[in-house]
């Protein structure tokens, strides 16, 4: 039987990778880091995953399958980088994820989707961009990343486009999913233990690329707060939101009932 | 399509030309003339099949969120993946005969067209996963292979690719059921309950039985269709017993004996008042499956519309 990883980290304030006990990461400098971005790609791989089967058009589950692999084959080079990908993914408490919140979030109708892959690839592409061009290690991973993000954010841009100037309907929809989601969005720009990015850079690109976007789609950049008032922490810090727990708690239901076994 | 009627005389010479074609193993392409009946029996096919596909996404995808490794996961999304793009060919097969996929897609909302039957069928637990991917693609491929030489161009070649990316289906199917196999107690069950399950109604996917297959002779004269169901099945039985053993797994069936006159294994009789049961839509999951088909269809209209929508203001194909 393999044994259970650390499970929570009540001080919600330490930003530390719990690293699993017998699995002691490859590599401490880029542990934290790698665990960050491996769950922030492992779990919107699990959000998007759940589109199977529910896609508005036959090409869409295509696509969104296609976005949902890319990000689980960078969880899964990520997260090796920390210990046994599968002991991550599957024995930890939700405690102890250092995904952000915005990429936990339900799915919601398809313009919810889209806001939270319009938020988030156009942050990844950004963030794996000054990576690739860095001498840390995870720099040969974001090279290969960042062509795969563009196409996601290039997916994401082109259907914000065509709900913001499609229909009324359509209009209103992506609009509240932006929105909704917008409060999520200031954790992008946290500090991240290990990982050393301009983060003013990185934050400034981002609001100019998505208000430059929004306004194509004749949609507004929202005006509200773009992180929550609780000062207990986020994602980044192990914090994160009701539904997160009910995601894990089907995510690894199978495989924590058959202890040690191998599939 | 043709629109001008050809008179009686010019009909025999077309007709005789199609049947010239048929017979020496030419492929009929969308442009050519080719008799009523063949393009319906066609459209009935093509769509049957690709509507397979898409509902057969549904029982596996049931398990994606729940894949026990991130390998399986990958696998698993990859296969269902796999099968949304078989969809979009065979659609795209049946418009070059001249029905569109928003009509077919109606057809199936409506109970007017059919997919296979197997896909009413529940995937219970983990090495449902497996045992679709060995017996259900097992036995698709065994049907879809000689489709590769099928008379109508475009669906053999579609085909064509269809049959290696459902290879590669099958061997993940049977590597997931070795691995349970040989697995805990636990996981062994898990893969031979649901061999057990998944058995009998893989052997009805090959159809009615020879004499009581209403299209099964036209389809074999036109060459759209080259074995008959039970040709089709006994070939499949026979693939299969050897690997059950390899698996270390049982098939569910007393009466599997090797032949040694016929060189065949003799299995025992199918249950057909199930398989027409479930044909006639009291399967475990015929209405679940039609049900979440419509909803994700009509919950997307409005995505659809606003595509449609821009398109008209921004000139089509403008990004």
């Amino acid at each position: 039987m393999k044994p259970a990883p650390t499970a929570a980290t009540p001080a919600a304030t330490s930003t530390a990778a719990p690293a699993p006990a017998g699995s002691p990461a490859r590599d401490v400098a880029a542990a934290a880091p790698a665990l960050a971005l491996g769950d922030d790609a492992l779990v919107l791989s699990h959000r998007l995953g759940e589109w199977a089967g529910h896609a508005p058009v036959l090409e869409e589950e295509v696509a969104l399958a296609n976005i949902a692999l890319d990000l689980l084959g960078q969880a899964r080079v990520l997260l090796s980088l920390v210990g046994d990908e599968d002991e991550l993914a599957y024995l930890r408490e939700e405690r102890s994820f250092r995904n952000c919140q915005l990429v936990e979030q339900p799915n919601g109708d398809f313009a919810h989707t889209i806001a939270r892959q319009l938020y988030f690839s156009t942050y990844q592409e950004l963030l794996y961009g000054q990576l690739a061009v860095g001498d840390g290690p995870l720099a040969p991973l974001a090279a290969k990343a960042v062509k795969e993000v563009a196409y996601h954010r290039d997916h994401a841009e082109q259907w914000t486009l065509r709900l913001g100037d499609g229909t009324q309907e359509s209009h209103e929809r992506i609009q509240r999913g932006l929105d909704a989601l917008w409060r999520f969005t200031g954790e992008l720009f946290e500090p991240v233990t290990g990982l050393d990015l301009d983060l003013t850079a990185l934050h400034d690109d981002w609001i100019t690329r998505i208000a430059s976007v929004l306004t194509r789609a004749t949609l507004t950049v929202p005006q509200g707060a773009s992180r929550g008032a609780w000062t207990a922490g986020a994602g980044r810090q192990g914090l994160h939101t009701e539904s997160f727990g009910r995601m894990l708690a089907e995510m690894q239901h199978l495989h924590r009932s058959h202890p040690g076994a191998t599939w | 399509m043709t629109t001008i009627a050809p008179d009686a005389e010019s009909l025999a010479v077309l007709e005789a030309g199609f049947d010239a074609a048929v017979a020496a193993d030419e492929r009929i392409e969308p442009r050519d003339w080719m008799p009523d009946a063949y393009r319906a029996s066609l459209v009935r096919q093509i769509a049957q099949h690709a509507h397979s596909e898409i509902i057969g996404m549904q029982p596996e995808a049931n398990w994606i969120t729940r894949a026990p490794s991130l390998r399986r996961k990958a696998i698993l999304m990859a296969k269902v993946q796999d099968e949304a793009g078989h969809g979009l060919y065979l659609y795209s097969a049946a418009e070059t005969l001249g029905v569109g996929r928003d009509e077919l897609l109606g057809k199936l909302h409506s109970g007017r067209q059919k997919y296979s039957s197997i896909f009413n069928y529940p995937t219970l637990t983990w090495a449902d996963v497996g045992a679709i991917g060995w017996l259900v693609d097992g036995a698709a491929i065994t049907n879809q292979v000689p489709l590769c030489r099928c008379s109508y161009g475009p669906y053999a070649r579609a085909m064509v690719r269809v049959c290696k990316e459902e290879s590669f289906h099958q061997r993940q199917g049977y590597e997931l059921l070795l691995a349970l196999s040989r697995g805990t107690d636990a996981q062994h069950a898990m893969a031979q309950d649901a061999v057990d399950r998944w058995w009998w109604p893989s052997l009805m996917m090959f159809g009615p039985p020879d004499d009581e297959s209403a299209h099964s002779a036209r389809s074999m004269a036109w060459k759209i269709k080259r074995h008959s169901n039970d040709e089709l099945r006994q070939r499949f039985v026979d693939i299969c017993v050897p690997q059950a053993e390899s698996l270390g797994l049982t098939l569910p069936d007393p009466d599997l004996t090797w032949d040694e006159q016929r060189g065949h294994w003799n299995f025992g009789p199918i249950d057909w008042d199930e398989f027409r049961e479930v044909l006639k839509g009291n399967g475990p999951c015929n209405e679940q499956r039609i049900n979440q088909r419509r909803r994700a269809h009509e919950d997307g209209a409005w995505v659809r519309d606003a595509a449609a929508a821009y398109a008209a203001k921004h000139g089509e194909g403008n990004r």
